[in-house]
């Protein structure tokens, strides 16, 4: 699971209104290699929740010196676009879990995909 | 790329060991695959760049096309671990690092909303037991994409569809009539394998 994913995970336990950030808990992290592609970087930027990528980018040990807030004129920044990069797509999290912040559920992460599925009682 | 080179790459995607009859696990064959990305991705310009969503992804042969061609990143969904697992190992074979996997169930997604470019998808026809599954898999690809959903869906539908694309005001072109080669994977089929009409749908969200 690629931090980028995180960003957008939410949990949807029954009588859970926001459950999000999903808390990482990663025993197993990798960093690959990923093509860098400035352009996509930057239109993905305005999307994300940023202090949630900041969170997690702690939780799995990669915060490195990401900003905590946002900085202006990122487009142009291309030092910045790089560390976003890297903790958007190539820090990967093997093993490990979520857990919702509402309900405290825990949803499974396994050779890099989480387990999002809820049983009956719980959709 | 040429079409003809998507699809002999598509052709190394390995599909299901065991297919589940109740999750109605038919591959899209590598030519249907390659025909719906080639254009999704030249006439529309809807991969390159761009965060796409595969409902429903199985094995993963949409994804890893689209990965091919240079999405920003492609994640692929599916409740079938068995299937994510030969996903996964498909992804590492051809040396993808711009794909990434849930595992959810499709129907019961509600998260996402308008978080991805595009979504692209061959969702299950609704055919075992579980009607109106396709409609379901739509209406969450519509939640989760910002301009387009590309999707297969039995020509036969078609009319009902258009209905319920004008009721959630979404713009609906079929790109192309396709024949959809099923073939016999499960023991129940008679017939080595059998043509069903299909439509390559786009919908556009204004």
């Amino acid at each position: 699971m690629k931090l980028l994913t995180h960003n957008m995970l939410t949990s949807h336990v029954k009588g859970v209104t926001k459950g999000y950030p999903l808390l990482i808990k990663a025993t197993e992290v990798k960093v690959s290699e990923v093509e860098f592609n400035p352009q996509f970087v930057s239109r993905m930027i305005p999307k994300l929740e940023w202090s949630a990528l900041v969170q997690a980018a702690e939780e799995v040990g990669h915060l490195n010196d990401l900003p905590t807030e946002l900085l202006p004129d990122y487009e142009n920044n291309e030092e910045f676009l790089r560390k976003v990069h890297r903790v958007l797509l190539e820090v990967e999290v093997l093993e490990g879990s979520l857990r919702c912040p509402e309900s405290g559920r825990e949803f499974p992460i396994s050779r890099g995909i989480p387990n999002m599925l809820l049983n009956e009682d719980e959709a | 790329m040429k079409l003809k080179e998507l699809q002999s790459c598509l052709q190394q995607v390995d599909v299901f060991e065991e297919p589940k009859v109740l999750l109605e696990q038919y591959p899209t064959s590598a030519h249907i695959a390659a025909c719906m990305l080639y254009t999704i991705h030249n006439t529309f310009d809807d991969i390159e760049n761009k965060l796409v969503a595969d409902l429903g992804c199985g094995c993963g042969v949409l994804s890893i096309g689209s990965a091919v061609l240079n999405a920003g990143l492609c994640v692929g969904f599916d409740i079938d671990q068995d299937a994510l697992d030969i996903f996964r190992r498909n992804s590492e074979e051809f040396e993808l690092t711009n794909i990434d996997m849930v595992q959810c169930d499709i129907c019961s997604l509600r998260a996402f909303q308008k978080k991805f470019d595009t979504v692209i998808m061959n969702p299950p026809f609704g055919t075992k037991h579980n009607k109106g599954i396709d409609m379901q898999f739509l209406k969450t690809a519509l939640s989760m994409a910002r301009s387009s959903v590309y999707s297969l869906h039995k020509t036969s539908t078609r009319e009902h569809i258009q209905k319920k694309a004008n009721d959630w005001k979404v713009k609906m072109d079929v790109i192309a009539e396709l024949r959809y080669d099923l073939p016999a994977s499960y023991k129940f089929h008679k017939k080595k394998s059998v043509d069903v009409e299909v439509d390559f749908i786009r919908f556009c969200i204004t």
